[in-house]
């Protein structure tokens, strides 16, 4: 039977070397996460901090690498995958696709130069070069250009992605005109649209602020309203990182099940909620900033609070679609029917356990979202420790469960390393709840992030219960078992690669499994406003003009290209 | 639209859960009275902050009975006052923080407590504090601000009152 592969040699192409960029900078990126973890020990230390800087070098990395270019490159990969089979149809302009492609990977290389050479603070030709900046590059800490000149490219080639996409169901349109937009097809369009939303924030913050800043163009820049541009930016990013995963959650996982989507209606309200509300949040990171105005981060809070209906109506969508799958397959009672599910099947129970881990980490986002508790724990240990659970499990953890499903689909060979796929997950699950509840309650105790262990001088950390000592302990626990799980994540993934294909009448091996059933509501029962891109698209402009216009003329007040000088991150060799 | 009749109790709960969020969050500013960071401190220029009458002497002042108000200065890597020398003030004193920087952002906060602010140049953050019981604090910088920020430290030491009587003797 004829897979994907077959069917789009050149769409699973482009899926493929999307793939293995975003496997590459998974890779280098859990390395930088173990050079943490082995740091906290106390024995195994590769990096200095205060001295050398070079702790900084590494957590850069780790957060670039997984939050922009693992995500994102995966991101591409299965959304061209999901136009491709929804519309069953080619992308039809392969100049335009290798465009994006190659645009994003020189992007990503350029960034990638500019942090690693953090290593040495030089590299030849270029004299000193340094991006020890994090992935939340504020002003006046100014990274070489390379850095940020690397990120333009990356986000301009995924906006060209974004058009590819809609050039081709622009296309599909045309040869069904009065059909509805497909579901995996409308997640993806909507998706983009808040991505071309969003990231104008940082657009404008990077070409019109960083890059001509970092030059020596113009020699000062405003940090608050340049940090405000990120900002603008910095909440959507993180449901762009989501998304893919939530449309496994409502396309695939049901299916894995043993049944199909509940509600395709549902699914549909979900990402119009996600598009019109995940922009105008942006100043709840903001809660602690001076020189932005009380009333405006109460206007972001109201809106964040609003931003939870569509996850919470995700929470009872996927579980109800994954309970009719278990009953599907003779699951009974009102908990048994747990016992039906294929927990032996990685992608199934990867996708299952992030979907768990997202439950956890979406109540600790509802505290930091309360903007006076907020107090207690921004900037704490407590914040990665709730986006571990976020967009380091729920998003990851489904991607690579996604990877065992798709793989096959996209190479024609069957998974391989199976019973290693099939720990890697609860692995996964496991270390994971050591290192974020760790982290949680190391937040709650005063300990900052950024920080590779606290080691203040003046004073102690008085644990109520357990200790500093016991909470790194804890960390090492998780870390070693991520290290391990991303170990058979990466056996299986390498062996299935370059493993061989399934015969082409399916004789050998198993057939591979690439159907996806139709919901059980179907879109006709989905009122045709929901399609409408055009009346949500100028929704959500009219929310960000309500929730942005007043606080970037304020800010902007106090001087555009007034306020910091550029600032290198190096430090003075002193001699 | 279809919506089935569970799915519909739980878009309800869901609703009601938002709003008493929000509600309890408006009724704690609007009522109790939540003191946030706004821009109440106001705003300078980064090259001029040696100029500006609070921060020239980045200082303690007793400004009322029990009222009192610290100017203090982030920088790469330290709190002035606070680092080198601590930040002393009586207990049951309220005292008002005016913070600022003079290079890149920082953060400011006591460990273990909500008094948590950035501290961003060209802007004052500013926030009040009520010290009830004498104690140490300890000040950390928790937005990372350059290759030794995990050291960037201070010391609050909120004393007795007969000690900062004593204290106060002393001076005079």
């Amino acid at each position: 039977m004829a897979t994907f592969v077959d069917r789009f040699p050149f769409e699973a192409k482009v899926v493929r070397v999307a793939f293995a960029l975003s496997f590459l900078f998974l890779g280098l990126g859990g390395i930088g996460g173990m050079i943490q973890v082995l740091h906290r020990t106390g024995y195994l230390r590769f990096v200095e901090e205060i001295t050398g800087g070079t702790y900084y070098t590494v957590l850069t990395s780790h957060g670039v690498f997984l939050v922009v270019f693992f995500t994102i490159f995966f991101l591409v990969g299965v959304f061209t995958w999901a136009i491709t089979k929804d519309l069953d149809r080619e992308l039809g302009n392969p100049g335009l696709t290798k465009y994006w492609i190659t645009s994003m990977t020189v992007g990503a290389l350029l960034t990638s130069i500019a942090i690693l050479a953090g290593f040495t603070n030089e590299l030849p030709a270029l004299g000193e070069v340094s991006a020890d900046v994090l992935f939340t590059f504020y002003s006046p800490m100014g990274a070489h250009v390379l850095f940020y000149l690397g990120l333009a490219l990356f986000v301009t080639g995924s906006w060209v992605a974004g058009f590819d996409w809609f050039k081709t169901w622009w296309g599909w349109k045309k040869d069904n005109p009065d059909k509805r937009i497909p579901l995996m097809t409308f997640m993806v369009l909507t998706t983009m649209l808040m991505w071309y939303l969003g990231t104008l924030g940082v657009a404008v913050e990077v070409v019109f602020f960083l890059i001509p800043w970092s030059l020596g163009l113009v020699s000062e820049v405003n940090p608050l309203l340049t940090r405000t541009l990120f900002w603008f930016f910095g909440h959507m990013v993180v449901y762009f990182w989501l998304m893919p995963a939530y449309m496994m959650w409502y396309k695939i996982m049901p299916k894995l099940a043993g049944g199909r989507l509940f509600s395709d209606p549902l699914a549909r309200v979900v990402f119009v909620l996600f598009l019109i509300l995940s922009v105008p949040v942006g100043i709840h990171h903001q809660y602690l900033d001076p020189g932005i105005p009380e009333g405006f981060k109460f206007v972001a809070m109201t809106n964040t609070m609003f931003l939870l209906l569509p996850s919470l109506l995700t929470a009872f969508t996927v579980v109800a679609s994954v309970e009719h799958g278990a009953r599907q397959r003779g699951g009974k009672g009102y908990f048994g029917w747990l016992r039906a599910l294929p927990w032996g099947r990685p992608a199934f129970s990867g996708m299952a356990l992030a979907g768990i881990m997202f439950a956890a980490g979406g109540f600790s986002g509802m505290i930091n979202a309360g903007m006076n508790i907020n107090y207690l724990v921004h900037n704490s240990f407590w914040v990665p420790g709730h986006f571990h659970l976020t967009v380091g499990t729920a998003v990851a953890l489904t991607f690579m469960a996604a990877t065992y499903w798709l793989l096959p689909q996209l190479t024609g060979k069957p998974l391989a390393g199976v019973k290693a796929a099939a720990v890697q997950p609860y692995l996964w699950f496991i270390g994971m709840t050591f290192m974020s509840n760790a982290m949680h309650r190391g937040g709650l105790l005063g300990i900052p992030r950024r920080t590779s262990e606290p080691q203040y001088e003046q004073f102690d950390y008085e644990p109520v219960f357990g200790s500093v000592a016991e909470l790194d302990f804890q960390i090492v626990i998780g870390g070693a078992l991520l290290v391990a799980s991303l170990a058979l994540f990466f056996y299986s993934i390498i062996l299935t690669w370059f493993g061989s294909k399934v015969s082409a009448d399916g004789g050998e091996g198993e057939v591979i499994d690439d159907e996806i059933p139709p919901a059980l509501s179907g879109p006709e029962n989905a009122p045709r406003v929901l399609d409408n891109l055009k009346l949500w698209v100028g929704i959500a402009i009219l929310l960000i003009v309500l929730a942005y216009a007043l606080p970037f003329a304020d800010i902007a007040s106090d001087g555009i290209y007034e306020g910091s000088e550029y600032i290198p991150v190096m430090i003075e060799v002193l001699t | 639209m279809e919506i089935h009749k569970y799915e519909k109790a739980w878009l309800v709960g869901a609703l009601v859960l938002i709003f008493f969020f929000i509600g309890t969050i408006a009724y704690v500013s609007a009522v109790v009275g939540v003191d946030m960071v706004d821009d109440s401190g106001g705003a300078l220029d980064v090259d001029e902050v040696s100029e500006d009458e609070r921060f020239a002497d980045p200082r303690v002042e007793q400004v009322g009975e029990d009222e009192y108000e610290v100017y203090m200065i982030a920088q790469q890597f330290i709190f002035r006052p606070g680092t080198h020398d601590t930040v002393d003030v009586p207990e049951n004193s309220e005292v008002t923080f005016y913070v600022t920087s003079i290079d890149v952002i920082h953060g400011f906060q006591l460990v273990g407590t909500n008094v948590n602010t950035m501290v961003i140049p060209g802007q004052v953050a500013e926030i009040t504090v009520e010290f009830d019981e004498p104690g140490e604090h300890g000040i950390i910088c928790n937005e990372y601000c350059g290759d030794a920020h995990a050291d960037m430290e201070g010391l609050l030491v909120v004393h007795p009152e007969d000690e900062w009587e004593e204290m106060q003797g002393g001076d005079g």
